[in-house]
C-alpha cells in the first residue's frame, strides 16, 4: 500500500481553500498590537481537493465496523445504523446553541426526555442523568454519588471501594479520583466473585463495590443476589458498570440485581459510533436512594413542556460534569436507535448477541482452542486462552491478533482481563451473520494450524496492512509527537 | 428484525452447534427470579421512515433563531467537506486505534492534529483531545498540581474572568482529590492585577487565565505569566483556538511562556448541537509531556523501517497504573478531532485569523448598533469576539421577548456576575450579516421603547 504523506508535506505558501473563510482580513486596528501574534501559526497551506483527497486516503488506512468484522471483547462493536447519524445531524438539531432557551429546544428536549424514560425502563432505576460524556465519566458520577450519599448521612468512616480483579482499569482509577482507597478481591476458578474474600473485605469502612455483570470474564455472576445482600448488610452500596449491558438487555434489570447506581455506555449497547476513540456517552442511572445526587442537567417535563433541571431544582446534585450538556448529539443517536428497536428489539439484542457468542465459542472449542471457562455459558462474549499454544510454539495472543488482521478481521481484545494468561476476549455482537462467524472460525483455525508448523510466519504478521509491526519502544523513547520540531527530518519519499 | 441478520434456519443450525434447545436456554445460568419478560414503558419499534418523520418534525420545531449568543460555543461556518469526510464509515465506525497496523488513518490524523494544535498554542506537546473545554481545564489543573516540582500546593489560583462553567466543572471533578480553586476578582472586566499582591505570599500550584476572557476582554497575559512564574506557579492558558490564530499564543506569554494550554475545540468545525459532542484540547511544554493525561500519538518506524504511527507513553494510562492513576480518562473525542483536523486544514492559519478578525468586526458593528439605543452601553473595552453590554433594567423579560421574535439576544450574566448589574454578553460571529445586526437592533429598539 502506498503511504500517505503527512499533510504538512503537501503545504505550499499562499495556497488555501479560499471559499471557506472571509475574503479579506477585517479591521482589527482597535485591538492592542501587543496582544497580536508576532508570527503566524504554521498550519498546512493546501487546496480543498488536496484536503479531501488526503483525508479520504487516510480513512482508507483504517479498519472499521463498516469494513471489517470487529470481535473486540468488552467494546460491543455492533453496526451503527446510518439513520441514527443522519437524523442526529438534521440542521434544526445541529444549529441549536446550548444556551438557547427551552422554547427553542422542545424537539431536542423531547428526544432526551424519552431517552431518559427508556433507559429507566431497561435498567429498572428510578432516575437517569444523560450528561456523562464517556463510561469513565459515568463511573466518576456514580462513585461521586456514593460518596455524597455517605457524606449526607454523616458517615465519614467509609473510605474503601471494593473492586474485583477482573474489573475494567478505569474502575480503580475512578475510585482513586473520588478519594477512595481501593480493595481488590479475587475471582474463583469458575469466574464468579470469591464470596469468602468479599466477606472478609466488607466492614464499617466499606463505601461500596464496583461490579460488572456479566463480568469481563464473559460469565454471569450467579450469586449476585447473595452478593448484593452482603454488601448492603455491611452498609455499602453497589455500583454497576454497564459495559456489558448488551448481554442482558431486556432480560435482567440491574436494579433488580441489587445495584444502587450504574452507568450505561451508549456507544456500546445503544450503538452510537466509536468514532476512532470517541465521543462516547456514559449516562448514569440510580435508584431512589441515590437519585437526588445525580449530576445535572436533567430534562424535566411540566404540562407537556420540557425543561432543563439544574442546580437550583436539584440542590443535592453532585453538579455539572461538562460545560453544557454532555455529548448531546450522541444522545440523539441513541434515542433514534432505541426507538427503532422498541421493547422487542432490545430483548433481541441480548438474545442474538448471546447466541452468536455461544455459537462462536462452541465452534472455536471444536477447532481445538482452549476456553478460559469451559463449564460456563458465554454471555455476549467469552475468553480463549492461548497459554498452551504460546508454550508449545512461542506464538502469543499478540501474534495471533496480528495474524487476524492479515486475514481481514480486526483482532479481539488481547491481554484483558489481566487474570487469564495469553487471552483473547471475543465479542461478536448480534449484528454479525452466521457466514461471517464461520469465516472467522476458519481464519482462527488456519492461524492455529500455521502456528504449529511455521511460528515464524505468524511472528512476522501483519504483512498486508499499511505498516507492519511498529517499534513502540522507539516511539516512547525518541518522542516524535509533532511535525515541526520533531527529532529528525522525515524519511526520504 | 432490526439490524439482526439471522434467519430461522440460521438460528436452528447455531443452537444445534451449541447444543441448546432454544435461545432462552442460553440464559440458564441467570437466576430465574431475575429475568423479566418484557419492558413496560417502551413501545414497539419504528421503521426508518417513521423515525425519520418524527425526528424531522422535532428538528424543524426547534426553529432557526438568529443567534447572538457565544459564551463558550460559537456559530461558525463549517465547510461541507468537513463532515462529508469525518462521517465516512472508516472514521465514524472505527474503534480506538489500539491495533496500530489496522488504524494508521486515525493515528496519522491524530499526529497531524497534535502538530496543528502545537502550532496554535505555541507549546511543544498536544494530546489527542479530552471531552470538552471544561473537563480539559479540570485535567489541566490536575496536571499542574502533579507537575509543579517547586510547590506541593493542591490549590490553583484562577480568576472570575475565566468561564464560570469551567470553574464549576473543575470544582466538581477535583474536589475528591482535595484540589481547591481560588479566584482573583475582576477589575474592568479583566483579572484585577492590583489584587495579585494579596496572593503573593500564598502557595499555589498554578495560575489559570483565559485569553480572551469569558467577558470578551483581553487579559494582561504577559504580566500575569511573569508574576506567576516569579512565585513558583505554573501557568495554565485557556484559549479559544480560533483566536490563537490571531493572538499571541500561550507558549509566548511573558518571558518564559505558559506551561499548559487548554480549551474548547468546538470553534474548529464542530456544530453547536445543543452543547455536544465537542472536544477539549490540552497542550504543554515538552518537559511536561510525561505528566499529560489522555492519548498521545507518536511517529516511529515499522519492521521494514517505514514511517508509521502508534499510541505512545501509554504507561501513564489507567490500563497499567490502575489505582495509582490520577485520572480515569480513557477516551478522546476522536470523531470531533477528525472534523477539527479537516477544518483546520481547509481554513489554514490565515483562514482562522480572518474568521477571528471578522467575528471581532461583526461584534463591533453589533455593539455600535445596540449602544445607539437608549439605556444600552458598552461595559468594557477593548473586546474581542464578544462584549458585555449594560442595561438599565432586568434582562430576562427583554430576552424572552427577543426570543419570541426569533432572536437569541445574548447570554444574561445576572446569575454568574451579579456584581455587573444588568449585563448581557453578546457575540456576532462571521456568520451574522449586517442585515441580521440591523434586525436585532431594530427589534430591541421597539421593545425598549414599548416597555
Amino acid at each position: 500500500m502506498i503511504p500517505e504523506p503527512v499533510i504538512f508535506e503537501s503545504s505550499h505558501a499562499g495556497r488555501r481553500a479560499f471559499p471557506q473563510a472571509p475574503a479579506s482580513l477585517a479591521d482589527i486596528g482597535d485591538l492592542p498590537a501587543s496582544a497580536l501574534r508576532s508570527e503566524p501559526a504554521r498550519l498546512p497551506e493546501v487546496s480543498e481537493l488536496q484536503v479531501v483527497r488526503h483525508f479520504t486516503r487516510l480513512s482508507q488506512l483504517n479498519f472499521s465496523i463498516d469494513t471489517h468484522f470487529y470481535p473486540l471483547g468488552s467494546c460491543t462493536m455492533k453496526y451503527n445504523p446510518r439513520a441514527a447519524n443522519r437524523l442526529a445531524m438534521l440542521p434544526g438539531f445541529l444549529g441549536r446553541h446550548p444556551l438557547a432557551p427551552d422554547e427553542h429546544g422542545q424537539g431536542f428536549l423531547a428526544c432526551l426526555y424519552e431517552l431518559q424514560e427508556m433507559l429507566k425502563a431497561v435498567t429498572g432505576m428510578s432516575e437517569v442523568s444523560l450528561t456523562p460524556m464517556a463510561g469513565a465519566q459515568g463511573e466518576f458520577a456514580g462513585v461521586a454519588m456514593i460518596r455524597a450519599y455517605h457524606r449526607a448521612r454523616g458517615d465519614h468512616a467509609r473510605r474503601v471501594l471494593i473492586v474485583p480483579d477482573a474489573a475494567h482499569g478505569t474502575n480503580p482509577a475512578t475510585a482513586t479520583m473520588c478519594g477512595y482507597e481501593v480493595r481488590e478481591i479475587p475471582t474463583d476458578a469458575e469466574g464468579d466473585v470469591d464470596l469468602a474474600a468479599l466477606k472478609a473485605a466488607l466492614g464499617p469502612d466499606t463505601a461500596g463495590i464496583m461490579l460488572t455483570n456479566p463480568s469481563t470474564l464473559g460469565v454471569f455472576e450467579r450469586r449476585i443476589v447473595e452478593l448484593s445482600a452482603m454488601v448492603h448488610e455491611a452498609g455499602g452500596l453497589l455500583y454497576y458498570d454497564g459495559a456489558n449491558l448488551n448481554a442482558v438487555l431486556g432480560r435482567v434489570l440491574p436494579a433488580a440485581m441489587g445495584f444502587d447506581v450504574m452507568h450505561i455506555n451508549l456507544h456500546k449497547t445503544f450503538s452510537t459510533p466509536h468514532g476512532g476513540g470517541g465521543p462516547g456517552a456514559g449516562v448514569v442511572a440510580a435508584n431512589e436512594r441515590l437519585a437526588r445526587f445525580l449530576p445535572v442537567p436533567i430534562v424535566g417535563r411540566r404540562d407537556d413542556r420540557y425543561t432543563w433541571l439544574g442546580e437550583a431544582e436539584r440542590p443535592d446534585s453532585i453538579g455539572r460534569l461538562s460545560a453544557f450538556m454532555g455529548n448531546a448529539g450522541i444522545l440523539l443517536r441513541a434515542h433514534v436507535y432505541m426507538r427503532m428497536l422498541g421493547a422487542e428489539g432490545m430483548r433481541r439484542v441480548s438474545s442474538f448477541a448471546t447466541l452468536n457468542a455461544n455459537y462462536l465459542m462452541a465452534r472455536l472449542q471444536a477447532a481445538g482452542f482452549e476456553l478460559a471457562f469451559p463449564a460456563r455459558r458465554a454471555s455476549h462474549e467469552f475468553i480463549i486462552s492461548l497459554r498452551r499454544l504460546a508454550q508449545d510454539t512461542g506464538v502469543t495472543a499478540m501474534d495471533f491478533a496480528k495474524a487476524l488482521l492479515d486475514r481481514g478481521f480486526h483482532a479481539p481484545t488481547t491481554y484483558f482481563p489481566l487474570l487469564v494468561p495469553e487471552c483473547l476476549l471475543i465479542e461478536p455482537t448480534e449484528t454479525e451473520s452466521l457466514e461471517e462467524l464461520d469465516r472467522f472460525v476458519a481464519a482462527m483455525a488456519a492461524i492455529r494450524e500455521l502456528a504449529l508448523h511455521d511460528a515464524a510466519e505468524i511472528k512476522a504478521a501483519p504483512r498486508s496492512t499499511p505498516v507492519r509491526r511498529l517499534d513502540e519502544v522507539k516511539a516512547a523513547r525518541d518522542l516524535d509527537l509533532r511535525w515541526y520540531g520533531r527529532p529528525r527530518p522525515p524519511a526520504a519519499p | 428484525m432490526p439490524f439482526i441478520p439471522h434467519t430461522a434456519a440460521d438460528v436452528g443450525a447455531m443452537l444445534q452447534a451449541v447444543g441448546a434447545g432454544s435461545i432462552d436456554a442460553l440464559f440458564d445460568e441467570i437466576p430465574a427470579a431475575l429475568q423479566v419478560e418484557g419492558l413496560p414503558g417502551i413501545g414497539p419499534g419504528l421503521p426508518e421512515a417513521a423515525i425519520t418523520r418524527l425526528m424531522s418534525e422535532r428538528a424543524a420545531a426547534d426553529g432557526h433563531p438568529l443567534c447572538f449568543i457565544g459564551a463558550g460555543a460559537y456559530d461558525h461556518h463549517i465547510p461541507a467537506a468537513v463532515w462529508e469526510i469525518a462521517g465516512r464509515g472508516e472514521f465514524y465506525s472505527a474503534y480506538t486505534p489500539y491495533q496500530a497496523e489496522a488504524s494508521q488513518g486515525t493515528l496519522q490524523l491524530i499526529y497531524e492534529y497534535q502538530s496543528m494544535m502545537t502550532e496554535l498554542t505555541g507549546l511543544g506537546v498536544a494530546n489527542a483531545s479530552l471531552y470538552d473545554g471544561a473537563t480539559a481545564f479540570a485535567e489541566a489543573c490536575l496536571m499542574a498540581v502533579r507537575a509543579n516540582r517547586k510547590s506541593r500546593s493542591r490549590r490553583v489560583l484562577t480568576t472570575r474572568a475565566l468561564a464560570p462553567a469551567y470553574r464549576r466543572v473543575a470544582r466538581n471533578l477535583l474536589e475528591g482529590q482535595g484540589i481547591e480553586l481560588v479566584e482573583l476578582p475582576l477589575a474592568d472586566g479583566r483579572t484585577d492585577i492590583a489584587a495579585l499582591a494579596a496572593s503573593a505570599g500564598a502557595d499555589f500550584a498554578a495560575l489559570a487565565i483565559q485569553q480572551p476572557g469569558f467577558l470578551g476582554t483581553l487579559e494582561a497575559v504577559d504580566e500575569l505569566t511573569d508574576w506567576a512564574h516569579a512565585h513558583d506557579m505554573l501557568v495554565i492558558g485557556v484559549c479559544n483556538p480560533v483566536w490563537l490564530a490571531l493572538l499571541e499564543p500561550p507558549g509566548r506569554w511573558g518571558a518564559a511562556g505558559a506551561d499548559i494550554a487548554c480549551g474548547e475545540g468546538q470553534p474548529l468545525g464542530i456544530p453547536l448541537s445543543s452543547g455536544g459532542p465537542y472536544f477539549g484540547y490540552l497542550g504543554c511544554r515538552d518537559a511536561l509531556a510525561r505528566q499529560m493525561p489522555g492519548r498521545i500519538v507518536g511517529r516511529t518506524v515499522d519492521l521494514d523501517g517505514r514511517s508509521g504511527f502508534t499510541l505512545t507513553l501509554q504507561a501513564r494510562e489507567q490500563h497499567i497504573r490502575r489505582s495509582k492513576a490520577t485520572s480515569n480518562i480513557c477516551t478522546n473525542q476522536g470523531l470531533m478531532v477528525t472534523a477539527a483536523t479537516i477544518h483546520m486544514s481547509l481554513l489554514g492559519a490565515e483562514g482562522l485569523r480572518r474568521v477571528a478578525a471578522q467575528c471581532h468586526a461583526n461584534t463591533r458593528s453589533l455593539v455600535q448598533a445596540l449602544c445607539a439605543l437608549p439605556g444600552v452601553s458598552l461595559a468594557f473595552a477593548p473586546y474581542c469576539h464578544e462584549a458585555v453590554l449594560r442595561f438599565e433594567r432586568p434582562l430576562a423579560p427583554l430576552l424572552d421577548a427577543l426570543s419570541a421574535a426569533g432572536i437569541l439576544g445574548g447570554h444574561d450574566l445576572a446569575a454568574d456576575y451579579p456584581e455587573l448589574g444588568h449585563a448581557l454578553l453578546v457575540c456576532a460571529t462571521e456568520m451574522r450579516t449586517a442585515a441580521d445586526i440591523e434586525t436585532y437592533a431594530s427589534t430591541l429598539g421597539r421593545l425598549l421603547a414599548a416597555a
